[in-house]
Parts: structure tokens; sequence; C-alpha cells
């Protein structure tokens, strides 16, 4: 295969997986973060707690995160059908990687919230603050670094999840690794798809890393 | 201004039960410092918790500013609208400060004024004023992380009156600091207390705390405050277990035909040169055992002991003559080594510390 054959279906399948990844990654903060919120807020010593509450969003983030994504992916392939209309292509890749990626995120948003020191919360209710002051300036700008790190590992294990998604048809670099360099056997395809894959890897990691650099900065040096 | 009716706490956890507040009443006076002293453990902290109900007590009420914050009706655990209000009322700073290190100071300072609903140029200009107070208008745009402990502690403060609170709730707040520093910063405190009139409630663990700047203190131990008052007044009481904490005078009570008095200096007498005239006029050989002096509320107190040779019947006519100069005498048991209650303090200042020695030459540290 040469690398005027290879070039289109390269940038499609890139453009795909950043798609499926960019899409996902969405939904993981926007179900991800309050869930990760609620987690530590409901927790006893929270003030919301429930035990209810807590120990119910507690199984659903469980369930979510042992089950392996490739069963995931086949078993949700009807609620996808329902969703998005169809289980092929990268939109309806989305799905299950949303799923897989809410309750991930979920767990490292609570670590990193559990992690600001329980003095803070004190002082803003000692001011007069509620639940949601504690929340909006409190704990989520003091856990930001942590977030932003909980967010670049998120951004990455979706990217290996989407390689995953290829397997079904969901399109993106994985398809192209799976049906040009598995089962035809075109070893410098494959090579080529994992360098790029690689490449999108370490850029991920390392804006998310500049990222926290930047809102630690100024924080931590004297 | 803030009155603790018959608070009872207890925490329980894993079957084991905790008494922290064991029907503690206390009452602090407008415009008071009133210092609440006790080892860790003590239910102090606790206490000063209950007063802005960050804990809520079991049984008993507490009343600030004329309003019972306890009848306040909480969702739960979550404090209710009036609550937070009156909390907007009530300034407290803390022992690590609590500080944002994702905001700088004057962002620190801002949070309550947010909470409150300001604009934000009134919270600009309300926040340098509050930083302006406390000596630290030129730090607004720093981070907490790159202040000293005492310029935290500063911010803490500032951060504390922005509600234009009439009470201060002063949780160990110079325990994290060094002696120098904690001057500062309770001078910092005296100074708004005179200022603003601001009521300050302050727990410690420190008795230089109290001596420094506080008008009234309770003992407390076991929950319970064992001892309160004026802290002039306490000076004055014979007995007076806070006395003998804030000034602990060492030296052993030897046993055998010698007199040994633990006098009181409060008031007027302290400027006098009473034991220079006790030995000229009863001609008497006076050795000084130890002694703590110091200025308190802007009056010179502190305790003394002092050895007298003979039998304490022989010395009656000194005893009384120092009675009657306004000194409270006590006569310690004659048990070595008496030096009344252990002090509070791990580390006594040395000043503190008498001869121990009986033979030791005369003289005040």
């Amino acid at each position: 295969m040469t690398w005027s054959q290879m070039e289109p279906l390269l940038t499609q399948g890139t453009i795909d997986t950043l798609y499926m990844v960019g899409w996902a990654t969405f939904y993981a903060v926007l179900g991800g973060l309050p869930l990760g919120v609620l987690l530590v807020l409901t927790d006893k010593g929270g003030p919301l707690r429930n035990v209810v509450a807590n120990r119910a969003i507690g199984v659903i983030v469980n369930v979510g995160r042992s089950l392996p994504f490739i069963i995931l992916l086949v078993a949700l392939i009807p609620f996808t059908r329902f969703v998005v209309g169809t289980a092929m292509g990268p939109t309806a890749a989305v799905v299950p990687l949303a799923i897989a990626a809410i309750p991930f995120f979920a767990r490292l948003v609570e670590t990193a919230i559990r992690e600001v020191d329980h003095g803070l919360v004190e002082a803003a209710h000692a001011m007069g603050g509620g639940t949601w002051t504690v929340v909006g300036k409190v704990l989520l700008p003091q856990a930001l670094p942590s977030l932003i790190a909980g967010l670049t590992t998120t951004v990455i294990a979706l990217i290996g999840y989407s390689a995953m998604a290829g397997a079904v048809g969901g399109g993106g670099l994985g398809t192209l690794a799976y049906t040009y360099g598995y089962q035809r056997f075109e070893d410098e395809f494959m090579l080529v798809t994992v360098a790029v894959l690689l490449v999108i890897v370490t850029a991920v990691q390392l804006i998310g890393d500049g990222v926290v650099r930047l809102v630690t900065r100024r924080t931590r040096t004297g | 201004m803030i009155t603790t009716t018959d608070l009872t706490k207890v925490y329980r956890s894993r079957g084991r039960e905790v008494t922290a507040l064991d029907g503690v009443s206390l009452h602090v006076e407008p415009g008071e410092m009133y210092g609440v002293i006790g080892r860790s453990g003590a239910g102090k902290s606790t206490l000063i918790r209950c007063v802005n109900l960050l804990e809520r007590p079991d049984s008993g009420t507490v009343t600030v500013d004329g309003q019972d914050l306890t009848a306040l009706p909480g969702p739960r655990h979550r404090a209710g609208r009036s609550l937070r209000q009156a909390r907007t009322g009530i300034g407290m700073i803390f022992q690590h400060f609590n500080l944002l290190s994702s905001r700088t100071v004057r962002g620190n300072v801002e949070l309550p004024l947010e909470i409150l609903g300001l604009t934000r140029r009134e919270r600009a200009r309300k926040a340098l004023e509050l930083l302006d107070l406390v000596g630290l208008a030129d730090q607004a745009r720093a981070y907490p992380a790159q202040l000293s402990g005492g310029q935290k502690q500063r911010v803490g403060i500032a951060r504390a009156l922005a509600g234009d609170p009439k009470v201060l709730l002063s949780d160990e707040a110079t325990s994290a600091l060094d002696p120098e520093t904690t001057r500062s910063v309770l001078q910092l405190l005296r100074d708004l207390n005179r200022q603003l009139g601001l009521t300050v409630l302050l727990i410690t663990h420190e008795m230089d705390v109290v001596k420094a700047v506080c008008d009234s203190a309770a003992l407390m131990e076991k929950g319970r405050i064992v001892e309160a008052g004026v802290v002039s007044e306490l000076l004055a009481t014979p007995g007076s277990r806070l006395a003998h904490e804030l000034f602990p005078v060492a030296g052993a009570v030897p046993g055998g035909d010698r007199t040994v008095v633990d006098i009181t200096f409060h008031g007027d007498s302290a400027g006098q040169p009473v034991i220079s005239h006790l030995a000229r006029t009863h001609e008497v050989d006076v050795s000084i055992l130890g002694a703590a002096m110091e200025t308190v509320g802007g009056r010179q107190v502190g305790r003394m002991r002092i050895e007298l040779p003979g039998h304490p019947d022989t010395n009656a006519a000194a005893l009384a003559y120092l009675r009657e100069r306004g000194l409270t005498v006590e006569l310690p048991a004659q048990t070595a080594p008496a030096t009344g209650p252990a002090p509070l303090d791990r580390s006594p200042a040395p000043t503190e510390q008498g001869p121990t020695d009986e033979l030791a030459p005369e003289g005040t540290r």
C-alpha cells in the first residue's frame, strides 16, 4: 500500500477518532462532573448526606466501570440504535464511549474533590455560604488542577476505547488498524496507524499537563 | 453579645461515645475579648463551632446579638437561609487560615462579599478597604502561597470582617504562628476590638494569649467550664485556678520552720515596693522563690512566691501587712513540689520559671 493510498484513509480515520473522542469527552464532563460531585455531597458527613442516593450512584458508577468496554459496546447496540438510529459509524460509537466515560470520569472527579481541605468548606459555611456556594466557589475551583488531570486521563482512555469501537464498525483509526492492518496483513499501515495514535495520545497528555501547570503555577510557587 | 446555655454535644462513633460539651454556659459581654482556654480534647473547639452552629449542639441554646441561632430552622444537616444570614454577621478565623489557594488575597476577601451579593465594584472597594485595615493593601494581588503565616492570618481576619460582623470567633488563630507573629496578630485583634467595638471570642491552649489580650477568660476541662470571669477579678480571687495557670509560680515549698507565701499583685499594689517595705518594717529576710509579673490589660499584675523565716504563726504580722496593701495572700500546701496545678503550656515561658533551690538568691527575673 502506498502512502498516497494510505493518506486519505488516515486523514478520515483521524477525523473520525477525534470526533468520537471529542463528543464522548463532552458527555463525560456533562454527566461525570455532577455525578462525582454528588458522590461527595451525598456521602456521610456531606451537606446532602443521603445513604440511599449515595449507594445508588456508587452502584451505577461501579457497574459502568467494571464492564469490559467491548462487552458494553455490544450490549448497548440496541440502545445506540434507539438513540442514533444506527449502530454503525462514528456517531453511533459516541453512545457507548460516552456511557463508559461518564462513570470513569465521575470517580476521578470524586477523588479530586475529596482532596480539597475540609477547612475551606467549613470557612465557606462560616461566611454564610450554602451548598452551591461551596461547590461553585470552593470545591470546583480548588480541585481544578486535579479535575483537569483527570480529564486528560479520561480523554486518553477514550482514545483507547475508540479503537475498540472500530471492531464493531465504529470507524476511526481503530477500524483502519483492524481492517487494513490486521485483517489484510498490511503491517506498514498498522505501524502508521499506531504512530498516529501515539502522536494524538502524546499531544493530549502534553496539553493536559500544560494546562494543569498553568492553573497551579500561580498558587504553588512563592 | 454571645450567650450559650447548657450546651451539650456527644460524638458517637463505632459504639464509643465522647462527650465534647457537658453543659456549657458562657456569657460574653459586648465589646469584650473573651478567651476560652483548655487542653486539646477539652471541648473548646466544639464550643466555638457551636456558636455559629458549624456544629449543632445536642441540647442547649446559643444566642448571638439577641438572636437565638439554635431556634433557626435548618433542613437537616444544611443551614437554612436564616442561619446562613445570621452567619454573615459572625466572623470566624481559623488555626490553619483556610484561605483558597486558587484565589488571590483580594479574591479571598471578596468571597464572603460574593455570598452577601455585592456588585463587582462594591466588592473590590470593600476588599481593598479591609486589606488596608489589616495592613496588607500592597499584597492584594498575591496568592496565599506567597504570604507568610502572619500575613495569611491577616487575610483571614480581613475576610472575617467582610460582613461587618459584631462578633469574631477565633479558633486557635495564633497556634500555628511563631511567638512574634502571634503578638502582632493579637495586637491587631485587640486594635479591632477597640476601634470597631468588635466582640471577640477566642479559644486557645496558650495562656500567653489570654494574658496578652483577654478581658475575661474561662477555663475548660472535659467538656465543662470549671472557672470563668473577668481576668483582673480572677487574679484577686484566692485559689483561682486560672490565676495559678496564668501566673504559675515555680519554686519548691520546703518543709521545716519557714513560711512560704504566694502573693498576687493586681491593680495599684503592683506599682508599690511592697517587698522591700515589708523587709524593712518587719525586719524579716525575704527570699523570692519565683515570680511571674506581666502587664495585663494595661495593668501590672502577677504572682510571686516568697519565703520568710519562721513558722507562719510567727509571721502573722507580716502576712497581715501584705493583705493590708491589697495583695491576695495564699499559703501553698507545705508539700514539695507544690507549684499549683500543672501549667497548660507544655513549654512555659522562661519568665515564669523561678529558682527552685531552697537557697536560691533573692531576685526576680
